[in-house]
């Protein structure tokens, strides 16, 4: 019961996916039934959105009461948790302040402190591209010296004032970067990634369809 | 259904045999009831799935079945135990995706194989999520693990976490948690986007053994760079039956190494005929959908 169930369900829900995909939407009613299913899932992900909240209070809340080290922080975090959750649950009729519109306290929230350190975040990529690229363009041996050579030509060619620097040289440089490395070497091997990962994706998905895989339920 | 006449069968001639029923149905319109323009995807998607199941039941059938090697997913035992001997965590991440999406899938297929190896090992492990679902779910996995391992005692509810919604907001608590905690091991299976290089840098700089395994072209670089061992592609998706030994998902990674060479050739007479100019009518057959 506790295998058969959801092995039913999934072959149902992707039989349904696979033959809608072949019915048109607009004259038929199986056509739009993958929209459905989504839409479903939407809706049941909304209601998981209580685990998501339960666990976090519940994970921090015990760091807090056991006074593990760096408790301070989770006492920001659930506090940081209802600040911005609670004000937007009430309606905004009650007052500007709550709801979610402009000049409420979850806006306000939001586009002060939430978005910057987001930017923030994603801000410092930077420095760790650099680390990155340092430890990927070491000219260890022949095929990192290749790597190299060609990721500086390709960076010099992404900048105006790199690419005016390989037009002083003769040959078209930049032309020649984009015709063999980027739409060449490059775009082969990332179509050939994707190519295959679409084929292990189907070939995944067929084995969930059919019940022979099963480990994403931890059988097997 | 007589298996042996049916090998004899080759793909190809199936294929061009099929071919010009594909060219007369695009040409037609799609506002009936069935899409024909999309009657090469349903003839692929037949040819795919016999293809597997016949391999599937070659398998069963006790055929050898051989597979090359994947150094990343052969690590995976290694690199707990060597969390278990520094008596450091196992850090988990199943990618930041939603649960319909199979590369997450994928990732929770590989978390219930490495939580059998870390109750087998008392090793401990985090899995951090951002979506509800894949807290559901991988909570689900985890315990079933620790239960098939018999260590149903050891399994702690919190292992399987969800820590922010927002892409950043997970990446800032992960990056927190591994230069705090310092874990031993860091893998990372599922879908990654900008932050795949947030992690898996602050990981290489708390000294953490590094398997990473993502579907997206975009992504890889990134991890190639700061990981110990990076599955690619298809070898995420091939990683639950590859790691399981068992005969009958292994028969499915064979179905799709022949449709591999299916498209190998395609692309090969593609390439002939367009040098030729002969490759329109070809080429219109994978355009279509």
């Amino acid at each position: 019961m506790k295998t058969g169930v959801p092995v039913a369900v999934s072959f149902v829900a992707g039989l349904i996916m696979v033959v809608s995909f072949f019915f048109n939407e607009e004259t038929t009613k199986v056509g739009g039934l993958s929209q459905e299913l989504l839409n479903w899932l939407i809706i049941v992900g909304g209601f998981t959105l209580l685990l998501g909240v339960v666990s976090i209070t519940r994970v921090n809340w015990s760091g807090v009461r056991q006074k593990k080290e760096g408790w301070i922080y989770k006492v920001f975090t659930l506090i940081s948790i209802f600040a911005m959750a609670l004000p937007s649950l009430i309606p905004e009729s009650w007052s500007p302040l709550f709801g979610r519109s402009a000049g409420s306290i979850y806006d306000w929230l939001f586009v002060y402190l939430q978005a910057p350190m987001m930017a923030t975040m994603f801000a410092t990529l930077a420095f760790y591209i650099a680390s990155a690229a340092y430890r990927a363009f070491r000219a260890r041996s022949a095929e990192a010296t290749l790597l190299l050579i060609t990721a500086t030509l390709v960076m010099l060619w992404r900048v105006p004032m790199g690419e005016a620097f390989l037009n002083l040289f003769p040959g078209n440089i930049p032309e020649l970067i984009n015709t063999y490395v980027m739409n060449g070497a490059n775009l082969a091997v990332q179509r050939g990634i994707i190519i295959g990962a679409a084929l292990g994706a189907s070939s995944m998905s067929l084995r969930i369809i059919l019940g022979i895989e099963r480990t994403y339920m931890g059988k097997g | 259904m007589n298996l042996t006449n049916l090998r004899k069968i080759t793909p190809l001639a199936l294929a061009f045999a099929l071919g010009p029923l594909c060219e007369t149905a695009l040409a037609q319109p799609s506002e009936g009831v069935f899409r024909f323009d999309r009657l090469n995807a349903l003839i692929t998607i037949i040819l795919f799935s016999f293809f597997i199941l016949l391999y599937t039941h070659w398998a069963k059938q006790g055929k050898p079945l051989f597979l090359r090697k994947i150094p990343g997913l052969d690590a995976v035992e290694e690199a707990v135990g060597r969390a278990t001997e520094m008596g450091r965590p196992v850090l988990f991440i199943p990618g930041i995706d939603e649960l319909d999406q199979i590369e997450t899938i994928a990732g929770i297929s590989i978390l219930g194989r490495v939580a059998k190896i870390t109750a087998q090992y008392d090793t401990p492990l985090v899995v951090p999520v951002r979506y509800p679902l894949v807290l559901a779910a991988g909570q689900e996995v985890v315990k079933q693990a620790y239960i098939e391992m018999g260590k149903q005692d050891a399994y702690d509810e919190d292992t399987v976490l969800y820590v922010a919604g927002e892409q950043f907001a997970f990446t800032a608590n992960v990056n927190g948690y591994m230069m705090r905690e310092r874990p031993a091991t860091n893998i990372y299976m599922g879908a990654f986007f900008a932050e795949s290089l947030l992690l898996a840098e602050t990981g290489n700089a708390a000294g953490s053994i590094q398997i990473a395994g993502t579907a997206r072209p975009e992504q890889l670089p990134f991890f190639i760079a700061a990981c110990d061992y990076t599955l690619m592609g298809e070898e995420l998706f091939a990683a639950s039956a590859y790691l399981s030994h068992e005969p009958l998902m292994l028969g499915g990674l064979k179905g799709q190494d022949l449709i591999k060479v299916l498209i190998i050739v395609c692309i090969l007479i593609g390439s002939i005929l367009a040098t030729f100019g002969y490759g329109e009518t070809f080429i219109e057959w994978f355009n279509a959908v």
